[in-house]
């Protein structure tokens, strides 16, 4: 029958797609991104195995069982083959999830160490905004009322708030390379989501919430930072890009800002 | 074995109003449903062959675009919001008016009581209200597109504050939006009708000898179909509600503080929660899933042993499944937020649950090549389709084991990872169920035979052409193409993936236009189609028993009783290979 074959080419072609790697993740940037990486290995090879070889026997008895006017053999199932294959997919499929609990931890239980930089960023209709606290450590009081996009206040700083003096704000995010982070996210207006795909991290900001994420990221470069949350019709357009620097380079960058205010 | 054509006992209804629009007849009801869902289909279609234009073309020029929507695509060229509208309301029409009407409400109203031996739905009034209902839902919804502002732009989940803080937050989110919520309660309202009357009916209305575990597969996916949407429409209703309040009595039930949106100072929202709504949502959402997929289930179950002749591998086993899946169904929506900011220690539980959930779905797809196993598969049209559902689910299935674990749902959250995996697991497979129930039950509910030759075209094109859209989303996914996304030109790293979304909407051509072939196919067959005799593909349940199309009251006021169970196929010492649900209990092989 054709169908068997036609599912037995369509299983190869898209088994070889995943196997050549031929549209895939960029290279990880720290040792969450290579614990994911090999915790997504792990995952394709099981599903893959299972995949490949489920597909097959269903083309098998496609092609095998095909009526040849002959009459069919008689079996209402099979107690002990039911118990095999249920407990061996419960095994395989909670093995899997529990082997992936430790990168789960690391993003979400851990606390991050003392000194991780804390970097505001705030999502809004369709631009992202970071904060910095400056060389006093903290970030100054903010309020709506002082919100103001066109001068560079989109985190309403008040500026009769000495703490918000030196705060710095950017359009883009700028870290140094090797060195906690901590972001705590904020929206102002709907849902979005800060996504950094080398980072292998994305997390929803919600408006009403403050929601940490912490990080390493330790190689140099430039990196996407495309919202990855339904916010509206410029959804689409929301990105930005996340820059990892040499500590010096930051403390530079950082300094050129301060002098810039 | 038939019974005598056109004896009802009870009278059918002799006005046209009666007979064919208030109908109380279940069979009657079913049609209108599917037919419902029919047109439903080919308009959620049509808006998501317009996406896959856009994506790939962003900048074209459509003369008639223009003309459609002078603001929304004013001078031919589709604006982003236009684009979210097309993609709120294809997710939307899809789900509810498509995938949660025909499997369930079409061929379950139509065929439930008739594998059953009852004569009728438990309460008809109520069904009848319960179509009427998801009517007037569908002109609710569809009635979104021409108020001001077009059509609602937060997508099938409406999450707020996008959708609930007003015109604000963007075009579509005024009145459109108002609408759909208020054609999403209206359509909670009547699915909460039909589950009752489905539950009523398993439970009361069984025929003497009909046992619990006599019922066909299909039943019991009916049933727990219908235990799903009771439970899971209620909250969905209740959620509804209150994002209405919120957007129209300023109430704050989803709403925090604090909100600044389009240079305004939201003061009148305080306190409310937006993950409210997101498990409010889910906790309907993901039952939901299997509401869409469960009677494909039953459908797929119950073809291949028929057309296989031979009794399904482990009846009780695929019971005790469907039964399983309804439980686990509802314990899993917390998978849907792994990403949203609720706890990270719960995404733990919800995760080992999703993956318990993913051990009774293999046990269906084990025994549905268990079933094969030994068999004489006949490669009847409504085969192929039973037969391209179990490769859709199977590949469908497994990329859930990669998103029901949160470690790596930290990257695959919103991709397009995940709309490759729903669209082929709740989206075509589910659609391969119903068509596979059309080529098989055409013969009763029409009384004619569908064309084979155009059916099995019909066939190949579609199973090449989803498997042409869908697969290649998966890479895309990989990559980290960001969902909901009407042009990726603003994202460097999206370049690369441009020819793969160039691909996937040739793939939308093909398969769209393969769907012409099955209107024609089912509308010529319902005119010209040969006659079809009472029990065309020897099958054993209960509609296979009664004339072609059945009578008014199914079995013509006889009881019928039943002896055996739904997949009695090639019994050893009975010289038929299938034994009917009525037959004496010791068959003596007769011609019927």
């Amino acid at each position: 029958m054709l169908l068997a074959p036609v599912v037995w080419i369509l299983t190869v072609v898209i088994a070889y797609f995943f196997a050549a790697k031929t549209w895939w993740f960029p290279l990880p940037i720290n040792q969450h991104g290579i614990a994911y990486d090999e915790q997504f290995t792990r995952t394709l090879v099981v599903t893959g195995v299972i995949f490949i070889l489920a597909q097959f026997a269903l083309g098998w008895v496609i092609f095998r069982y095909r009526d040849d006017g002959g009459r069919a053999s008689h079996s209402h199932g099979n107690n002990k083959l039911e118990t095999l294959w249920t407990s061996a997919t419960a095994v395989l499929f909670l093995g899997l999830v529990l082997m992936g609990t430790k990168i789960w931890a690391g993003v979400h239980f851990d606390e991050p160490p003392a000194d991780a930089i804390p970097v505001e960023v705030l999502g809004k209709q369709f631009a992202w905004s970071f904060r910095y606290a400056g060389p006093d450590g903290k970030f100054g009081r903010t309020e709506l009322k002082f919100i103001n996009d066109a001068g560079g206040n989109p985190f309403g700083i008040d500026d009769k708030d000495p703490a918000g003096k030196d705060d710095i704000v950017s359009a883009s995010l700028k870290i140094p390379a090797g060195k906690p982070i901590k972001l705590i996210l904020h929206s102002r207006d709907v849902i979005h989501n800060f996504f950094v795909r080398e980072l292998r991290m994305k997390q929803d900001i919600v408006p009403g919430m403050e929601i940490p994420l912490s990080f390493q990221a330790d190689k140099i470069g430039v990196y996407e930072v495309p919202c990855s949350e339904l916010c509206g019709l410029g959804h689409y357009q929301m990105r930005t890009t996340m820059q990892v620097m040499s500590p010096d380079d930051f403390e530079k960058w950082k300094q050129q800002q301060l002098a810039n205010k | 074995m038939s019974a005598p054509a056109h004896a009802s006992a009870h009278h059918a209804p002799s006005g046209f109003w009666r007979k064919y629009v208030f109908s109380l007849d279940h069979k009657v009801i079913g049609i209108q449903y599917y037919f419902l869902g029919l047109f439903s289909v080919f308009l959620g279609m049509s808006l998501s062959l317009l996406m896959r234009f856009h994506m790939v073309n962003p900048e074209a020029k459509v003369s008639w675009f223009a003309k459609l929507w002078p603001t929304a695509a004013a001078g031919g060229i589709m604006t982003p919001e236009l684009y979210l509208s097309l993609m709120t309301m294809h997710g939307t029409i899809m789900v509810f008016f498509v995938l949660t009407t025909v499997p369930q409400s079409g061929f379950g109203n139509y065929f439930l009581p008739i594998q059953i031996g009852a004569e009728d739905m438990a309460f008809p009034v109520l069904n009848m209200m319960s179509f009427w209902t998801t009517f007037l839902a569908l002109v609710v919804m569809v009635s979104a597109f021409f108020v001001q502002g077009g059509a609602p732009l937060a997508g099938w989940t409406a999450y707020p504050p996008l959708s609930g803080a007003g015109r604000i937050t963007g075009p579509g989110e005024g009145m459109g939006q108002t609408l759909w919520i208020i054609s999403i309660a209206i359509f909670c309202g009547a699915s909460l009708m039909g589950a009752i009357n489905f539950i009523a009916t398993t439970v009361d209305l069984r025929c003497k000898g009909m046992k619990l575990m006599r019922m066909p597969l299909t039943c019991w996916t009916w049933l727990v179909t219908a235990i799903l949407g009771l439970l899971g429409f209620a909250v969905l209703l209740a959620a509804g509600v209150l994002l209405i309040l919120d957007r129209v009595a300023g109430s704050s039930f989803f709403l925090p503080s604090g909100l600044f949106i389009s240079d305004q100072i939201i003061a009148n929202h305080k306190g409310g929660s937006p993950l409210l709504w997101q498990h409010l949502f889910w906790f309907f959402g993901h039952p939901e899933v299997y509401i869409a997929i469960l009677p494909g289930m039953g459908v797929t179950s119950h073809l291949l042993a028929t057309f296989a002749r031979k009794p399904i591998f482990g009846y009780k086993a695929m019971v005790y499944a469907v039964l399983a899946i309804g439980f686990l169904g509802f314990l899993v929506w917390g998978h849907h937020m792994f990403m949203s900011g609720m706890n990270p220690y719960s995404a733990m539980a919800f995760s080992v649950l999703t993956m318990c959930i993913g051990v009774p779905s293999a046990i269906k797809t084990f025994n549905w090549i268990g079933t094969l196993w030994g068999g004489k598969i006949h490669f009847t049209t409504a085969m192929m389709f039973a037969l391209g559902f179990v490769s859709l689910f199977i590949s469908g299935g497994l990329s859930g084991i990669f998103l029901g674990q949160p470690a790596l749902d930290l990257y695959f959250h919103d991709t397009y990872f995940v709309v490759g995996h729903f669209h082929m697991i709740m989206g075509v497979a589910a659609i391969f169920g119903m068509f596979a129930g059309t080529f098989y039950w055409f013969p009763k509910m029409f009384g004619r035979m569908m064309n084979e030759t155009l059916g099995k075209i019909h066939f190949y094109l579609t199973f090449l052409g989803v498997y042409g859209i869908f697969t290649p989303m998966h890479y895309v996914g990989i990559v980290g193409n960001p969902r909901r996304y009407s042009d990726f030109s603003n994202v460097e790293y999206l370049a690369g993936v441009i020819p793969v979304h160039q691909f996937m909407t040739y793939c939308a051509y093909v398969t769209v236009a393969a769907q012409i072939i099955f209107v024609v196919n089912l509308f010529w067959s319902i005119r010209k189609g040969p006659k079809a005799p009472v029990n065309p593909w020897n099958a054993t349940s209960l509609e296979w028993t009664i004339p072609s199309p059945p009578p008014f009251d199914n079995f013509a006021g006889v009881h019928p009783v039943v002896y055996h169970g739904p997949y009695e196929y090639s019994v050893p010492g009975v010289e038929r290979d299938f034994i009917m649900q009525t037959d004496a209990p010791n068959p003596v092989p007769a011609e019927g």
